[in-house]
């Protein structure tokens, strides 16, 4: 994975000193919370409900091992000994105290990470598939081109006060594990005709209050080029974005006001000016510094395994066939570790889980471990004969279970128990739903059902796309949750449709399994409840839920 | 206002003219609008010429006019507004421009460096700034990763050891 050089560090370690400076000036009472605020967030730190809370970024997901143990440190010396996974592969310090952070921040750098740009109106953390590097039918790692923009982006002069945020995803494998179509920019990264690498920049996705899937704006655009047409981008929208509406900020609004079309012509006409000044065409020098990180590992020559003996285990079994997926080379296997056991919180996990994760990674995947949005852990490069013993000394600290991608597998935002702009409370939501589909034979029969839970209309819990999401809302002071089906963050994103009315809190788990078994009864063979929603569309399950009332 | 140039506090030669005042004698800033609608009477004015920008106006309704100017300058009405910085990229790079681009309005001091990076090299800042804060808050960051408009050589440039895209005279 990518290391950082003399000047990587540099930029790095100077805004830790400058941070330092600036919560000294603000604990002192230079600077009041009103003239700071702007400064913490720069830095990643929010005010929430409780307490200050601070936004780590993964670039693209991706850890060392030393990392994630600084992370543990992190939590346990200056936290409650926890951390919390997001959809947008950061990690999220729930209790930091304000004199503490510049120590924290210290710490950060001094394992190559930071809290830059998780916040504001700049281009955030960019994210990509979690299977980068391991997948067998990627076209190249796009973790290089991550970094490529990654680095492009940070302290960008002229895009640090965009009119809103800013959020770019990358992926290089035609199944769509980053959900780039719902992104400010998506780049899908594929070979043309002859082989070479072409880009294709899909602009105006994104969730929150108005969702919209992005459309196909640059096609094919050279390696060479990609920064000057992401630069060409970003500057139409800093121009012509609107600014006199915060809900109306955000880049999707202008491409749906202009159309997709207009849209294409005005980042044409101003990559072409970039262009003539040359200035930002990547020198492939500096491509092949950055692939050079980016290389296999040391995989060794291994047959496939045969793992009749150990999957006599059900056990094991079962979590093979859900959280072991397969990898480019013979003989490893990629292992997701789910973040989700039954009735715990989607994406939390302790300094001691966190500790044990990267021991595991050293030992067993090639020192590295990654982030997926679904708010679960990764490890990329596992061999095939390790399995069991990974499994079992998963299993023994609580991050066996087999669920990925079912229905357990719940993405929930930290919702009105942490958050200061949620309306209603996601993690009660996803525990209850977690406890009434625990039992796993059930879940495997349900097959792939992707359920996502957002405290608020901001969208952080991924609702729109989820094949049943779910929508806290606030009515009179009372929680009420909105269901909407049939969305997909996927290759074939799609937004979700609401069903009807919103329900209380004590009814969504019956809501819910009344849809599920909607599916159940109407699906085909081999469909998943995407398929037969998509096939017989929202009435029978509307028919289903609303029929008493 | 006080204002800063090249690292120190410097006096406004410059005297901002309402759109429905007179013209007075020596440099004097105007609005776009003004300058649109008596373009010909300003241009041949053998004194300082600038022109006002509000945060909505690109400079390149300026055209082959842009260079008649001493002085434009960005409107920044809200430090959250930050199409000035494309405003200034626009000069410096499309439009040749070679004069002073000076920022004005709510401008916070970590903004300063992101401005200079794109062009601006005259700042109006608030009664009572020191010209300490100023120069620190300009050497806070020693490596930039991408080419902007300063001339600086950026990350990419000295890794690769490349000389600087741009050499702009009118930049720091």
């Amino acid at each position: 994975m990518y290391r950082y050089d003399e000047f990587d560090q540099k930029l790095v370690d100077e805004r830790v000193a400058q941070f330092r400076g600036q919560v000294a000036r603000r604990l002192s009472g230079e600077l009041t919370e009103e003239e700071f605020k702007p400064l913490r967030l720069m830095n990643g730190l929010y005010l929430q409900l409780h307490a200050y809370m601070l936004r780590v970024a993964i670039p693209y997901g991706t850890l060392s091992s030393r990392q994630l143990k600084m992370l543990a440190h992190i939590a346990r010396k200056y936290d409650k000994g926890y951390a919390h996974f997001t959809t947008r592969q950061n990690l999220q310090y729930n209790w930091p105290k304000l004199g503490d952070v510049p120590d924290i921040l210290a710490d950060l750098a001094s394992v190559e990470m930071h809290a830059i740009q998780t916040s504001g109106n700049c281009i955030r953390n960019v994210t990509s598939d979690h299977f980068a590097g391991a997948a067998a039918d990627e076209v190249d790692d796009p973790r290089v081109w991550s970094e490529i923009i990654r680095q492009w982006s940070t302290f960008h002069p002229e895009f640090s006060y965009l009119p809103r945020k800013f959020k770019i995803a990358v992926t290089a494998a035609p199944k769509d594990r980053a959900a780039i179509k719902v992104h400010d920019i998506g780049i899908v990264i594929r070979r043309d005709a002859s082989a070479k690498l072409a880009f294709d920049v899909y602009v105006g996705g994104g969730q929150g209050r108005t969702p919209l899937v992005g459309h196909l704006i640059g096609e094919g655009i050279e390696a060479g080029d990609l920064l000057a047409y992401l630069e060409a981008t970003m500057r139409v929208y800093n121009q012509y974005g609107r600014r006199d509406n915060l809900y109306k900020a955000r880049i999707k609004i202008l491409v749906h006001q202009i159309g997709a079309n207009e849209m294409r012509c005005q980042v044409a006409a101003e990559f072409a000016e970039i262009k003539q000044h040359g200035a930002l065409t990547l020198p492939q020098a500096e491509i092949d510094r950055i692939n050079a990180y980016f290389l296999d590992p040391a995989f060794e020559k291994l047959p496939d395994e045969d793992l009749t003996a150990q999957r006599k285990n059900k056990a094991f079994a079962a979590w093979v066939e859900t959280n072991v997926a397969k990898h480019k080379v013979p003989g490893y296997a990629i292992v997701t570790i789910s973040l989700k056991p039954i009735g715990g919180i989607p994406g939390d996990a302790s300094a001691d889980q966190m500790d044990l994760v990267a021991s595991l990674a050293e030992r067993l995947s090639f020192d590295e471990i990654r982030v997926s949005h679904e708010q679960n852990l990764v490890l990329a490069h596992v061999r095939q004969r390790d399995l069991f013993e990974l499994w079992q000394t998963l299993d023994k600290a609580g991050l066996g279970t087999a669920n990925h991608a079912l229905i357990t597998d719940i993405i929930a935002c930290p919702g009105l128990d942490y958050c200061d702009l949620a309306n209603a409370r996601s993690i009660n939501i996803a525990q209850a739903l977690s406890k009434r589909f625990a039992d796993l034979d059930r879940q495997r029969n349900i097959g792939e059902l992707k359920l996502k839970i957002s405290g608020c209309i901001n969208a952080c819990g991924h609702h729109h796309v989820g094949h049943i999401g779910i929508l806290g809302v606030d009515k009179k002071g009372v929680e009420y949750y909105q269901i909407t089906l049939g969305g997909s963050g996927a290759e074939d994103a799609s937004v979700g449709e609401i069903l009807g009315p919103a329900f209380g809190e004590a009814d969504v788990p019956d809501a819910i399994e009344k849809l599920v078994d909607t599916y159940l009864a109407a699906r085909q063979p081999g469909e998943r409840f995407l398929d037969t929603y998509r096939r017989v569309g929202i009435q029978p399950f509307r028919e289903k839920l609303y029929a008493a009332h | 206002m006080p204002l800063i140039k090249d690292n120190a506090f410097v006096e406004d030669t410059f005297a901002r003219v309402a759109d429905d005042a007179a013209l007075p004698e020596g440099a004097i800033i105007v609005s776009l609008k003004r300058f649109q609608a008596e373009r010909d009477v300003l241009v041949p004015r053998n004194t300082p010429l600038g022109v006002r920008l509000s945060s909505d106006q690109s400079p390149e309704a300026l055209g082959a006019d842009v260079h008649h100017f001493a002085l434009i300058e960005l409107e920044f009405p809200k430090f959250k507004d930050g199409r000035g910085y494309s405003w200034a990229r626009l000069l410096r790079q499309r439009l040749g421009y070679k004069g002073e681009v000076r920022a004005t309005g709510d401008v916070l001091r970590d903004q300063w460096l992101f401005m200079s990076r794109v062009g601006i090299d005259s700042f109006e800042v608030r009664a009572g700034t020191r010209i300490e804060d100023f120069r620190a808050a300009m050497a806070e960051q020693t490596f930039f990763y991408q080419p902007a408009s300063d001339g600086v050589r950026s990350v990419l440039d000295l890794r690769h050891s490349r000389p600087a895209p741009f050499a702009l005279a009118a930049a720091q």
